[in-house]
């Protein structure tokens, strides 16, 4: 049974983990069922705005499920006030979620840039289950790292700076060919210079990429048709060129889409 | 306690139905309401061939309501005869298709392959603001209007809905432009004209720079000329333009209307309406209101 409601549930906590970075905790029978990769729509406390925030998994615990998500707006800076107790109106479960069952005894590349990263901890660990060896590239500007600590039961964890403050200097990519891995499977989140650099990378050593894409959103359900993005062959729902970021993803084959 | 409407012969269980572009086809919201209690499912906007619409971003949010420059995209009425048409068939709701088009020969295309399946009425895109051809081109001159719904009527085995744009310097010229061509129905209001522009990368938020403005922040506008129109014209009226609750489209309904769509909320609140239904049948029994026709423009 897929699980596909909106209710109105309550936040568990809700703490600030770096400069404009949240974690989010909320009560909801969702997380018994989501899948890394998929996402949840959060609705900000305002009675002028009308549409959810989609914001990534990053744990699902019993019937606790957790978000790390940035304040990018006036919707998500409201989020940002909620407090344990406090009323929150969920849309859930949306997305595809990553194709887990591909790491199976592969050599697998867990990629996560910026605010990309908080999807790639549940995805890490059930990747890393099946996976025969795993590794984390876990991208940041600066020392203002978060969440890199708990990667650690999952793989090998590599923290790469821009700047070179902590972990390999440069960017994900950069620290990958350095170390010289080369990946069977790959799945990736982050800014959409490092999916095409991915991409681009994948091809490069013939590696399956999966790549999480956004794009704004409405519905987040699949009937406006605001979220598409481009593909490279026709869309067997949409009979063009267009997929939909939160049905038909927002999780790609990076061969699929054209960015 | 009656909640039925007719228009042009049609009988609606009901005065709610949704409106295009904001429902799909239904499919994507089964999980959340049951098709079967809508008065009608308005679709999508159906071309003659697939459309791929406007480059993203498409959406956007602002005060009351959001803005939207999707472009019509959709796939086509050959599929969505196969596959669209098919679903609606195992609900026991009316189907009212939205038509669009660049040039009128696409608007007669799609209505003569409509014409011999069970689809009840077809609405006439004649005012989506998005694309640089047809809708709204269409249905911001009133002799292109005119022009327009008396070819399709020409052609037409079904009641045809004329849907019209606020984006006109009077809307009652143009709902008497497509009563006198014919016009079995006149729906209003599409999206109104609107801007965001992002102030920090200094662009306009949509690809399109422009997009349609959606939710309570048209509805004074809608109920306006929704009553505008009740008086300008004898054909019945669907109004829609912000409903959010019941209240709000029984609103539409005294001002002249004698059914509703229920569009943007339901991104806000996929069970709108199912909840709008119940509440003009609250509404009807608290009020000891025997039908829901006695309330169609008694605001006067």
């Amino acid at each position: 049974m897929s699980y596909r409601k909106k209710e109105t549930t309550f936040v568990v906590s809700q703490k600030s983990i770096s400069d404009g970075i949240y974690d989010l905790r909320v009560k909801t029978d969702a997380a018994k069922e989501c899948l890394p990769g998929q996402f949840v729509g959060v609705f900000p406390p305002s009675d002028s705005k009308m549409l959810m925030r989609p914001i990534s998994i990053c744990e699902a615990d019993g019937d606790v499920l957790r978000m790390v998500y940035r304040t990018a707006g006036e919707g998500t800076k409201l989020l940002s006030g909620l407090k344990e107790g406090d009323s929150v109106d969920l849309l859930s479960i949306l997305g595809n979620g990553f194709p887990i069952a591909e790491a199976k005894e592969k050599k697998i590349a867990i990629f996560g840039g910026g605010i990309g990263i908080p999807p790639m901890l549940y995805t890490s660990k059930e990747a890393g289950k099946l996976a025969a060896e795993t590794e984390i590239y876990l991208g940041f500007r600066n020392s203002d790292i978060f969440l890199a600590d708990e990667f650690a039961p999952y793989g090998t964890v590599n923290v790469v700076t821009e700047d070179g403050s902590v972990g390999y200097r440069g960017n994900v990519l950069d620290a990958i060919k350095e170390r010289g891995y080369r990946p069977d499977v790959i799945y990736a989140c982050g800014p959409m210079p490092m999916l095409r650099a991915i991409k681009k990378f994948a091809e490069e050593i013939s590696a399956k990429a999966y790549i999480s894409l956004e794009e704004r959103m409405a519905c987040g359900v699949g009937a406006c048709l605001g979220c598409v993005c481009k593909t490279t062959k026709t869309d067997e729902h949409s009979h063009v060129n267009n997929a939909r970021v939160c049905t038909e993803g927002p999780v790609f084959d990076a061969a699929d889409v054209d960015i | 306690m009656d909640t039925r409407v007719n228009i042009a012969g049609v009988e609606f269980k009901n005065p709610v139905m949704t409106a295009s572009g904001t429902f799909g086809s239904g499919m994507e919201y089964v999980d959340f309401v049951d098709l079967n209690r809508l008065g009608a499912v308005v679709t999508k906007g159906v071309a003659n061939v697939p459309w791929p619409g406007n480059p993203t971003p498409r959406v956007t949010e602002t005060p009351s309501g959001m803005l939207n420059a999707i472009g019509l995209q959709n796939p086509g009425v050959d599929v969505f005869m196969e596959r669209d048409l098919e679903f609606l068939s195992h609900y026991d709701v009316p189907v009212i298709v939205n038509v669009c088009g660049k040039t009128v020969e696409q608007y007669l295309e799609v209505v003569e392959k409509l014409n011999d399946t069970d689809v009840s009425m077809y609405e006439i895109n004649v005012s989506c603001p998005n694309v640089k051809e047809g809708a709204i081109a269409f249905g911001q001159k009133a002799d292109a209007l005119f022009d327009i719904t008396k070819r399709i009527k020409e052609v037409s085995k079904k009641p045809v809905i004329m849907k019209l744009s606020p984006n006109v310097t009077d809307i009652t010229e143009m709902a008497k432009a497509a009563e006198a061509a014919g016009a079995d129905a006149i729906s209003l209001i599409n999206t109104i004209t609107g801007m965001k522009i992002d102030i920090y990368r200094r662009n306009f938020v949509l690809a399109n720079k422009t997009g349609g403005l959606s939710g309570p922040a048209i509805r004074p506008v809608a109920v306006r000329m929704v009553y505008q129109c009740a008086n300008a014209v004898k054909i019945p009226i669907i109004g829609m333009g912000g409903i959010q609750t019941a209240e709000d489209a029984l609103e539409f309904i005294m001002a002249g209307a004698t059914a509703v769509s229920v569009g943007a909320v339901n991104f806000a609140n996929p069970y709108a309406t199912v909840e709008v239904i119940e509440g003009i049948e609250k509404y009807l029994e608290k009020t000891k209101t025997e039908s829901v026709k006695e309330l169609i423009g008694c605001v006067r």
